[in-house]
């Protein structure tokens, strides 16, 4: 082979490779990225049932019940909607009434968001950044939700047994 | 004064800083060798300075100076010796340091053991050095002054994050930095060898070990931070393509394949241009992780404060020194010669090979990790992309990366023969394929996936001692003439050899870890039983301790199987009073190589205690392969060749240090 046919086949398999990681890529695009939404915003957007997404909001105050082997239901609310969640497993460490959250699941046909992930922080004055953001938007930011700014956080993930 | 001893410490690192970055460099100019001889003296002072300076704040944070607000924020008088001293990097300002620190340490033993590089090429890369160090010393000292007092000291100070108050944290946050900085030296060298335009042997010779080096360090930095989340955060999960993972996934992907393309470029003089641009990459994305960890962009575990300021200054930091040598690069990469010309089939075109699939790997790593960020600020969605993107690109890259990691080796330089690789690999071949065949029937209806994959992880394992076998004619030869030429086989191939198989002794481990992993999650109280995997825990009972800062709840389970007793587990939630905050800490039993694992959640108001419980088998090979990486490439470091350096004509050559 010349120089020339040599460096042909390199820039031709280069090229091959990196189509299919583009392929991958977009393939994996399309199917696996997860939208944020608040209740409001999922309310609007009318998202479907079984399309997975994030819902951010608070833990509306006196909506927690558990039931038997820690099957969980509360409500998530921003101020303007509220949404029904139900999960099954260990809530993080700091999962508390009137805090901020973020759960990742989908929708059920009766409207109740059937949550698969439950993330919150280790801080008792935390308020995860999507939410803190979404509620700044919405004209429901308090300042005391962000009281001790600094301190440092860290998000803590429960995986529920359903998966 | 130890803080203001400290703060002074650092503002003349920053001016010997400045020197080291210009007086060489005009001294290479001029040819003049008194002043190229000043980035020596200047690198080795600036590092003196830069560990007072980090002295003195381990100093506060020992004898729990809260005047400082550092100190304040992040320590307790009551915290245990250790972690007062590992809480010194537990922050923002401290672990910049701590990198300022490292960056510091390289450019001394350059400057130390640099003596037989050429003497213009030494300036340059010190300079270099010099640059990267100047724009960080000017970020802490601007941004993040970690000796800043407080008007009224208070009594107590706020502690350290709980999480952070573990052995992880003395070992993954230096070793990490030790790899992220270490690349610092390799981008050095080729910004050197683009502004002298010429590469000569020395260069290569010098590029291949302190990459090794800060390979070596990245690796098991990696592999003990998914251990330390593994135990800590109490579910059980290693890896969790969280963009702060990625952010040090992707300069080890990247770092690799420059590895790998150096041991080209030193061996054939060919790659000459693409180890440079990797080598600027490389490090590029080390700036990159900083920057996504450091400036508060990402909510995570590692963004220990958020200040806009920041965030501003490291992206100027990072679009200088990125952007500044990829212009340099594409000015004056025509300049340097092309050499050693190779057919698409050789051990080059094999590596070749290996970093256009580790590039592209990473490319896609850097797209999932970076195109939430970009969108967010496009059009303000937020979307988060996370594990099931990775599976489904980075995976399928994978796979064809470990089915040619074998034939690499076995391939000659220049022109190999791709048919006597593959019969030379027909033992490995074989041994996989009995793998598949046995799995196959053992977990019959089970997985189809798993059994296909730890075949190649077989293949990937024996397959890297087939050359080793081929080499010292094992089985072909009497077992002692084997062993002795094993033994006079150089360092580097066996150290090849258990760098592979470590790749493919990770791919076990979380093959089995993620197809046969079985968990128990339920609410239990004392006496109860629960059984996974074989295993009987029983709740022996909970009782409440008050530990040094913190008020501890454990459970205490005894585990059995078949009616013999195992042992006892007891995980815990302890309760931090100074920060308000809690952790749950897992309580593991390891059986070989696969482990029990236990975490607590909350107590409900009859008494039982939310439980989950894992059986994870051969979850510990995920760890064990990269230490086994880590461990060739310490072989391959101490390789007499790298030890013996370049050969130079005229003065005999001196001692070439690895850089341990």
């Amino acid at each position: 082979m010349t120089r020339k046919q040599r460096r042909l086949t390199m820039i031709g398999g280069s090229l091959a490779v990196l189509a299919v990681a583009a392929a991958l890529v977009l393939n994996a695009m399309r199917d696996s990225i997860v939208f944020f939404s608040t209740p409001s915003m999922a309310a609007e957007k009318q998202i479907p049932p079984g399309k997975r997404f994030r819902l951010g909001g608070l833990v509306q105050p006196g909506s927690l019940v558990r039931g038997d082997n820690l099957a969980v239901n509360f409500s998530v609310a921003d101020g303007s909607a509220t949404l029904p969640v139900s999960y099954k497993g260990i809530l993080p460490d700091l999962f508390r009434e009137g805090q901020g959250v973020v759960a990742e699941g989908m929708l059920d046909v009766s409207g109740v968001f059937k949550a698969d992930t439950v993330l919150a922080k280790h801080d008792e004055t935390y308020m995860p950044k999507d939410v803190a953001d979404a509620l700044k938007k919405q004209g429901h930011w308090k300042d005391e939700y962000g009281a001790k700014p600094g301190a440092a956080t860290v998000p803590v993930q429960t995986k529920g047994a359903s998966r | 004064m130890i803080a203001e001893a400290g703060h002074y410490a650092l503002v003349l690192a920053l001016a010997l800083a400045l020197i080291q970055s210009t007086v060489p460099v005009l001294g290479a100019l001029r040819g003049d060798r008194a002043l190229m001889n000043v980035a020596r003296s200047t690198a080795l002072a600036q590092l003196l300075f830069v560990a007072a300076s980090f002295a003195a704040l381990t100093m506060l944070y020992i004898v729990s100076d809260f005047s400082v607000v550092n100190v304040f924020e992040n320590s307790h008088s009551m915290k245990p010796l250790l972690y007062k001293i590992t809480g010194v990097w537990g922050n923002h300002e401290g672990s910049m340091l701590l990198w300022v620190l490292i960056l510091a340490l390289f450019g001394g033993l350059v400057a130390a053991f640099g003596n037989n590089l050429p003497l213009s090429l030494r300036a340059h890369v010190l300079a270099v050095q010099g640059w990267i160090a100047a724009a960080f010393y000017l970020f802490i000292l601007v941004t993040s002054n970690p000796f800043l007092r407080i008007a009224a000291p208070p009594i107590e100070g706020r502690d350290l994050n709980p999480v952070l108050q573990d052995i992880g944290l003395a070992v993954h946050p230096p070793m990490l930095y030790l790899g992220y900085v270490g690349f610092s030296i390799s981008f050095s060298f080729a910004v050197a060898a683009l502004i002298e335009g010429r590469i000569d042997a020395a260069w290569a010779r010098w590029v291949r070990p302190w990459t090794l080096v800060a390979w070596v360090f990245l690796t098991l930095g990696i592999a003990m931070g998914s251990y330390w989340a593994y135990y800590e955060l109490g579910w059980g999960g290693w890896w969790f393509w969280d963009p702060v993972e990625n952010a040090s996934l992707m300069p080890w992907l990247a770092g690799t394949a420059l590895l790998h393309s150096a041991v080209v470029m030193e061996k054939r003089n060919a790659l000459k241009v693409w180890t440079i641009l990797l080598s600027i990459l490389t490090f590029s994305l080390s700036l990159l992780g900083t920057f996504l960890v450091r400036s508060g962009v990402l909510t995570s575990v590692h963004a220990f404060a958020t200040d806009p300021a920041r965030g501003v200054f490291i992206l100027l930091i990072l679009c200088i020194f990125i952007g500044g040598s990829l212009s340099l690069y594409a000015w004056r990469a025509s300049t340097l010669k092309q050499g050693g010309l190779f057919a698409p089939i050789s051990r080059e075109g094999a590596l070749v090979l290996n970093n256009l699939f580790l590039t592209t790997a990473c490319a896609t790593v850097f797209i999932g990790t970076l195109y939430p960020l970009a969108l967010e600020v496009v059009t303000g969605d937020k979307i988060s992309v996370g594990a099931p993107f990775f599976n489904l690109t980075f995976g399928p890259l994978f796979v064809p990366l470990m089915l040619a990691m074998p034939f690499g080796p076995l391939l000659a330089w220049k022109r190999g023969d791709l048919l006597g690789a593959a019969q030379r690999l027909a033992a490995a071949g074989i041994a996989a394929l009995v793998a598949v065949a046995v799995l196959w029937a053992w977990t019959f209806g089970g997985s189809t996936f798993a059994p296909l994959a730890i075949g190649l992880a077989v293949f990937v394992i024996s397959g890297a001692f087939s050359d080793l076998a081929e080499r010292t004619g094992l089985f072909r030869v009497p077992l002692a003439t084997a062993l002795r030429r094993g033994r006079g086989l150089p360092r580097a191939a066996w150290g090849g050899a258990f760098a592979h198989a470590g790749v493919g002794i990770a791919l076990i481990g979380i093959v089995c870890e993620t197809t046969w992993n079985s968990e128990f999650i339920g609410s239990m109280k004392p006496n109860d039983v629960a059984g996974i995997a074989g295993y009987q825990l029983k709740l022996e009972n909970v009782k409440q301790r008050q530990g040094p800062n913190f008020r501890e709840m454990t459970a205490e389970f005894s585990v059995t199987r078949n009616g013999g007793q195992l042992g006892l587990m007891t995980p815990s939630k302890r309760d931090f009073t100074a920060r308000g905050s809690s952790t749950t800490e897992a309580a593991l039993l390891t059986r070989g190589a696969s482990q029990l694992y236990i975490s607590l959640g909350e107590t409900s108001a009859e008494g039982a205690v939310a439980v989950r419980i894992y059986h994870k088998p051969m979850v510990l090979l995920i760890w064990w392969g990269p230490v086994l990486m880590a461990f060739g490439g310490l072989l391959s470091l101490s390789d007499r060749r790298l030890r013996v350096g370049a050969p130079k004509p005229a003065k005999p050559a001196r001692a070439l240090q690895p850089a341990e």
